[in-house]
């Protein structure tokens, strides 16, 4: 057994054992020679710049794009950990969309005393709009990206819900396709579950969604804002591999109570749109009226349920870190069951004992703006200098609301590929979850980001984060 | 598909084509740079500066005409909007934006010979590494095209980029024909008389038709006969008759995919009417120089009129 303070590993336990997950790829690496597996390691960058699986960064010229960095060693779930893992995220994701119901309706979850209603006034992501309207098949979330993290040989914890629009399906997809390129023999060696049909999944679900006034097979559309947008490649690939139209904001209008693409044979209504594009640019005669990225008119169309739109606008709300420690509550509510997948202990600096005790143990938290995501604006105490630490109290002083704060959690590492042989780092873990009106389909695998840097708990990509392989072993 | 979408495939080919017949002119021009005295090799970069249309953007610039000013020019300057980096990015761009159109084959045909493009590129290129380019732009075209018959379905995308495609052709060849023209025929006159066969073969190899040429007609040249088999000789790929003969079959598949024909097809049609009753004595007698402009305008308004009917702007 591993001691509560010895770091987890996911491929190796104590004294350098083999844990069950990886008995079968290890045996496979131990015959391989060092040579073959630099070479690999080599052919991998330059099979994906030739994809064109990049990302641009926010900030940085335009032309710019960058590779995730991939490592090709896989990270590897047993059958049985997945079947755990997959019944907290069905419970987690139902009461997701129970949860987004209720708050733009009756908001029993508020009248019960369980949530503040402060919650809601203060979320910038809460759209009024939405009160009392119920999108096609009663779904707000159709694509969730719950990101996990573990500590031990059974202790997962749900480090974030993104509700919104989760990012990183296509480097599962495409990691698992340079994976059986390089070492197709490992996969005759072990028993992988395929991610491959993800865009079917994806496409039959976006299509069951489809409003009723939809006449013949749904036509799907996959809204981007543009080729300068940081995921533009994932927009493309997901289009291209459903078969659905990749749309712009000026491709689109409303006619005759529905939305319609300009097609080289004129506007053709479209039935499901997968936007890309944030709430408040979707629409701008609703929301921002700058925006040249969405659609006039089309929460209109929405509202009279001309159109679905996935995921609903205003299912950010539970992106917010401060309704965040509350799932647990919500959980429980909406589901009438204990949560099956714990949070991260959250200390919300709303409260004032709360926040005396964050301002306490600064150098020992990692602490969150309450909308912020992507790795930027935290602090993470344990590697922050003094004078960080100092500025960052200033900032909490002057806006508890706006924090949250949680233990520096010790991740699990994953080995990597180095040129020293395998290393390990700390590691997190994004599964993909399609949500229709009868079913919670969840693909065996997801998004493992690591982060690159010895002992480094950042795994963002957007801050030097790699990707891995991420492997469900069949029974 | 998308009017968005087909315009950027349509323009994907055609700065594509464009940075093709760019490098065929360069290497023309090497060729005969080769065969010159320092002096009149001056010459012959200004008028391969002339035939690619950039005299004016390089004369801004540079005071004489060298070789390695001229290619670099053509080949990376950041000040020339035209140069072949400049255009295939502009090709990239436009594959990226019809990403989930194209086939996963010519994306990457794309997309790897970008990379190598902008390597090559990256700095300023000496006298033993222009060759190299060349050849390796050249190769990007044809990679692409190779990449598109093998793997695309015959439908909207395909026709589009072939319609792009011979657009851009026709352009590139009424350029070179019309710049060279009165190099080649100072005055009717000299039709049959014997002039610098160095500028002819210059005209030929910039269309990469040097070899059909000679095979046609057994070695000999004469400036009638060039004029003849760029304009109207249809069995080769870089001629006008060939490119709108090929433009009309594309036309006419879009339209059958459309269910109807648009103003592109009525134009195609009358174009093709006027370009198949000319011989070329017709047109010498017109003037060639008179009949290139008038073929450029109606190559320029088929391809607005194809822009309008498939809507491919907003």
């Amino acid at each position: 057994m591993d001691g509560p303070d010895e770091q987890f590993d996911e491929m190796h336990g104590p004294a350098g054992s083999v844990r069950e997950a990886y008995t079968d790829y290890e045996q496979w690496y131990s015959q391989q020679d060092a040579h073959f597996l630099n070479r690999k390691h080599k052919d991998a960058e330059h099979s994906f710049r030739r994809t064109g699986i990049t990302f641009n960064v926010y900030g940085e010229e335009a032309a710019e794009e960058r590779l995730i960095p991939f490592d090709m060693v896989p990270r590897i779930i047993t059958a049985a950990e997945w079947r755990r893992l997959t019944r907290g995220i069905e419970q987690r994701v139902r009461a997701l969309n129970a949860f987004m119901y209720d708050l733009y309706h009756r908001q029993e979850i508020v009248r019960s005393g369980r949530l503040p209603q402060r919650l809601l006034q203060q979320n910038d992501a809460w759209l009024p709009n939405m009160v009392g309207f119920t999108p096609p098949g009663g779904v707000y979330t159709h694509i969730v990206g719950i990101d996990l993290v573990r500590t031990g040989p059974d202790e997962f914890y749900v480090l974030e819900d993104n509700a919104r629009t989760p990012s990183g399906v296509s480097y599962m997809l495409e990691n698992r396709e340079t994976m059986m390129q390089m070492f197709p023999e490992l996969f005759m060696q072990v028993g992988v579950e395929p991610v491959s049909n993800y865009p079917r999944r994806l496409a039959t679900s976006l299509a069951a969604c489809a409003p009723k006034m939809t006449e013949g097979r749904p036509t799907v559309a996959v809204l981007t804002p543009g080729i300068y947008n940081s995921a533009y490649y994932e927009h493309a690939f997901l289009a291209d591999q459903m078969g659905a139209e990749l749309v712009e904001g000026s491709d689109l209008r409303v006619i005759d109570g529905r939305v319609a693409m300009r097609t080289t044979r004129g506007y053709e209504a479209v039935d499901v749109i997968y936007r890309r594009v944030d709430d408040e640019f979707l629409d701008p005669l609703t929301f921002n009226p700058d925006s040249v990225l969405g659609v006039p008119g089309i929460m209109d169309v929405y509202r009279s349920g001309g159109i679905t739109i996935a995921n609903a606008p205003g299912t950010g709300v539970a992106d917010d870190k401060a309704i965040y420690s509350f799932m647990p509550d919500i959980v429980e509510f909406y589901t009438g069951e204990k949560p099956l997948l714990p949070n991260v202990e959250t200390w919300r600096c709303a409260d004032e004992e709360d926040c005396k005790y964050v301002l306490d143990n600064l150098a020992d938290l990692v602490v969150k703006e309450v909308h912020g995501s992507g790795g930027y604006g935290m602090l993470i105490g344990p590697t922050a200098t003094k004078k960080e630490i100092e500025e960052f109290r200033k900032k909490l002083q002057e806006n508890p609301h706006g924090y949250i704060a949680q233990p520096t959690l010790s991740l699990s590492t994953c080995p990597i590929f180095t040129d020293a042989g395998l290393a390990p780092r700390h590691v997190d873990l994004r599964p993909f979850v399609l949500v229709s009106p009868d079913t919670v389909d969840i693909t065996p695998g997801g998004l493992t980001r690591v982060a690159l840097e010895e002992g480094s708990l950042v795994v963002n990509s957007s801050q030097g984060g790699g990707t891995k392989d991420t492997w469900v072993l069949k029974d | 598909m998308l009017g968005r979408t087909a315009n950027g495939i349509f323009w994907m080919f055609r700065y594509l084509e464009r940075s093709e017949n760019m490098a065929r002119l360069l290497e023309a021009g090497l060729r005969m740079a080769l065969t010159r005295d320092i002096v009149s090799s001056e010459d012959e970069w200004r008028s391969v500066i002339a035939a690619a249309g950039q005299r004016q953007a390089f004369e801004a610039q540079h005071a004489t005409y060298t070789g390695v000013q001229a290619w670099n020019f053509i080949l990376r300057d950041k000040a020339n909007p035209m140069s072949i980096l400049s255009m295939f990015e502009l090709v990239r761009t436009n594959a990226r934006l019809a990403r989930n159109a194209i086939s996963g084959e010519l994306w990457e045909a794309i997309n790897d010979n970008w990379m190598q493009i902008s390597d090559l590129l990256a700095k300023p290129v000496g006298q033993s590494d222009v060759a190299e380019a060349v050849t390796v732009i050249k190769r990007a075209g044809t990679l692409a095209h190779g990449a598109m018959v093998g793997s695309m379905l015959r439908d909207h995308a395909y026709h589009f980029a072939r319609a792009g495609t011979m657009v851009e052709r026709a352009d590139a060849i009424v350029r070179i024909l019309d710049i060279k023209y009165y190099l080649l025929l100072p005055a009717l006159s000299y039709v049959g008389s014997s002039l610098d066969t160095s500028q002819w073969d210059q005209v030929l190899r910039s269309v990469s038709g040097d070899r059909a040429y000679r095979s046609l007609n057994a070695g000999q040249i004469d400036a009638r006969g060039i004029v003849e088999f760029l304009v109207l000789d249809d069995r080769f790929p870089r001629s006008l008759a060939f490119c709108h003969s090929a433009l009309r079959e594309e036309l006419a598949a879009l339209a059958r995919l459309h269910g109807g024909e648009g103003q592109a097809n009525r134009m195609m049609r009358e174009a093709d009417i006027r370009l198949s009753n000319q011989s070329i004595e017709d047109i010498f007698d017109k003037g060639l120089h008179e009949f290139l402009l008038d073929f450029s305008a109606t190559n320029a308004a088929i391809g607005q009129a194809i822009s309008n009917d498939y809507r491919f702007l907003a």
